[in-house]
């Protein structure tokens, strides 16, 4: 799928210290591979297989990704900002394909 | 066209031949077996504890293509003493791996939401492994009125 489109919510700012929620989705079938088309072949498998958050370049989170994930995979996880910086946000598609984006933070 | 006795009976043993036979071709589901199989690999051995980790999610979903799942394990979360990952499984679902979060100390809480595709009522389980060795485990039913694996 040609067209994945990220998505994610970051609080523009955040005092020190403070633990904030991020909220990801990207726009992607999941394949699973368990499905069938009509003429009863499987259908392959291509799915986003990875997920990372970074924080100035510092992992932050990730997880990997099994074919029991939704379509538009949707991630929500926390992240503790000491500094005002930019968070970076990469997707791994199972076909080599690589998404990405970013946001800013700055600090109250 | 008149079906004779002899045709109707030939007919009815085929149906259910080729019933049998259509059980046998769909996707061979994971088992609870799988799942503790998949969970000791996790944790290395070590003797899950429960307690310390929630697992949330519907107790019943109507749609089996987006059951929501949020996993929230107490911790400091400091550089020492941190939740390195947790892992979701699926007992009956073909494949009980469903995903594997990774944190790291500037997650600041262990806690994460996604939502999952199950196949049929069953078993969630969640494992959690810290960086000083400890593992701890929660698991919930979840009864699914319409699967989402395909097939």
């Amino acid at each position: 799928m040609a067209t994945a489109k990220p998505r994610v919510k970051v609080p523009k700012s955040a005092s020190a210290g403070e633990v904030i929620t991020i909220k990801t989705l990207i726009s992607h079938n999941m394949e699973s591979g368990q499905r069938k088309d009509k003429e009863g072949n499987a259908i392959p498998r291509n799915i986003i297989n990875k997920f990372e958050c970074f924080f100035n370049g510092t992992p932050v989170f990730s997880c990997d990704i099994d074919p029991a994930i939704s379509a538009n995979p949707y991630f929500e996880f926390t992240a503790k900002v000491m500094e005002a910086g930019t968070f970076r946000f990469v997707w791994t598609d199972d076909d080599g394909k690589v998404y990405d984006t970013e946001k800013k933070i700055a600090l109250d | 066209m008149k079906l004779t006795r002899r045709q109707a009976l030939s007919f009815s043993t085929g149906a259910i031949a080729f019933t049998i036979a259509g059980m046998r071709i769909g996707p061979a589901f994971a088992n609870a077996e799988d799942t503790s199989a998949a969970v000791q690999a996790f944790s290395g051995g070590a003797e899950p504890q429960s307690g310390m980790m929630t697992l949330k999610a519907p107790e019943i979903a109507e749609n089996g293509n987006t059951v929501p799942v949020s996993v929230t394990v107490e911790s400091p979360m400091t550089a020492d003493d941190y939740v390195e990952s947790v892992a979701i499984y699926a007992e009956g679902n073909p494949n009980p791996e469903v995903v594997v979060f990774n944190f790291t100390p500037m997650s600041g809480e262990a806690s994460a939401t996604t939502r999952m595709r199950l196949a049929k009522t069953q078993n969630v389980v969640a494992v959690a492994k810290t960086s000083t060795g400890k593992v701890y485990i929660d698991k919930r039913e979840v009864k699914v009125t319409i699967g989402g694996c395909g097939g």
